[in-house]
């Protein structure tokens, strides 16, 4: 089965057409996507900036990661799950929508970038933990992963304009 | 002037007309809100959270808010712009919405909660645990940004 007739499928079962037409569920599904952003990428946000030496200076990095850690992932499980049920409720949609596809690939971008900054620089953190000035790769990653999230931020807001814009 | 035909000549600015005629400002403004609502959100419950215990227990509190202090006025002043440009956009729809009052009221609320807070926590320099009545005005806090930010999501529905 193709991905596209996987979606096809996805999109006539009754759940999905349930979400799809329902009244309020929807809405409180996509104000909760909003509002996890505050946990999710606020904290994380908090994070990055610090790798790039802009705030909490006098909090050791790692003891900051860690202590921050529980609530990014709780705020990212939300987030995902909140997200793949706005998916769920339309999947043709999404699939054919240029943002969302966007969304999706900086995502994996997103993704790619923590793993490389904790398997290189991040390994050593002990060494730079209270460093006013972290280390280039930290930085990069730090810069990196702000402007990922700023676009991937951009590119949800944009998902509901394609059909003004492009239709 | 009441304040109903006050709402209707900010949105009716032959400027706010212009920008309003645009496909993309619009959005593009609305995305900026919510850069602005991620960092804030972000300080607030950082914060917040080590005053009520969570979090960065192991720095002082007093540290933690004067450290965030220039994030939480940077992106204050970033929704307050933003904000003030996308209610003028449709100032007269919310003029009839309830929860553009509440919002409005809560973050008001919040503002001089937030700002009383942060005078008492920067008076004292301890570390460790906070007082109760800390812990409850950062309770009080998060419920009013809460409903300042719902009050936002539920006045952008149709």
């Amino acid at each position: 089965m193709s991905v596209l007739g996987f979606f096809d499928w996805l999109a006539a079962t009754p759940a999905s057409i349930a979400l799809h037409e329902s009244r309020y569920l929807y809405l409180i599904v996509l104000t909760v996507h909003v509002m996890t952003l505050c946990v999710f990428v606020g904290m994380a946000v908090l994070l990055n900036l610090r790798l790039l030496g802009m705030t909490l200076l006098r909090v050791p990095m790692s003891e900051l990661s860690e202590r921050l850690l529980p609530w990014i992932v709780a705020g990212f499980s939300v987030m995902v799950i909140s997200g793949a049920l706005l998916f769920f409720a339309a999947p043709l949609d999404k699939y054919a929508n240029l943002f969302f596809r966007a969304k999706m690939g900086l995502l994996v971008f997103a993704g790619v970038n923590v793993w490389v900054l904790h398997a290189t620089v991040y390994r050593r953190v002990g060494e730079w933990d209270l460093d006013p000035v972290p280390p280039g790769g930290a930085r990069f990653a730090g810069g990196v992963s702000l402007m990922l999230w700023a676009t991937i931020i951009t590119a949800g807001r944009m998902i509901p304009y394609q059909a003004y814009w492009f239709d | 002037m009441s304040l109903l035909e006050f709402f209707h000549w900010l949105e009716y600015l032959p400027l706010l007309v212009e920008m309003r005629s645009s496909a993309w400002l619009f959005p593009v403004i609305a995305t900026f809100h919510l850069f602005g609502l991620s960092v804030i959100g972000g300080v607030v419950l950082v914060v917040d959270l080590r005053l009520m215990g969570f979090g960065l227990t192991r720095q002082p509190a007093a540290q933690l808010v004067r450290d965030t202090e220039p994030l939480l006025f940077g992106s204050l002043l970033i929704m307050l712009a933003t904000g003030i440009f996308l209610f003028m956009c449709f100032a007269t729809k919310y003029y009839y919405l309830t929860a553009f009052w509440v919002k409005l009221a809560a973050l008001f609320l919040v503002l001089v909660l937030t700002f009383s807070i942060r005078r008492r926590v920067l008076m004292k320099d301890g570390a460790g645990r906070t007082s109760g009545t800390d812990r409850m005005a950062a309770l009080v806090s998060l419920s009013l940004w809460t409903s300042v930010a719902l009050g936002g999501r539920l006045i952008g529905f149709p």
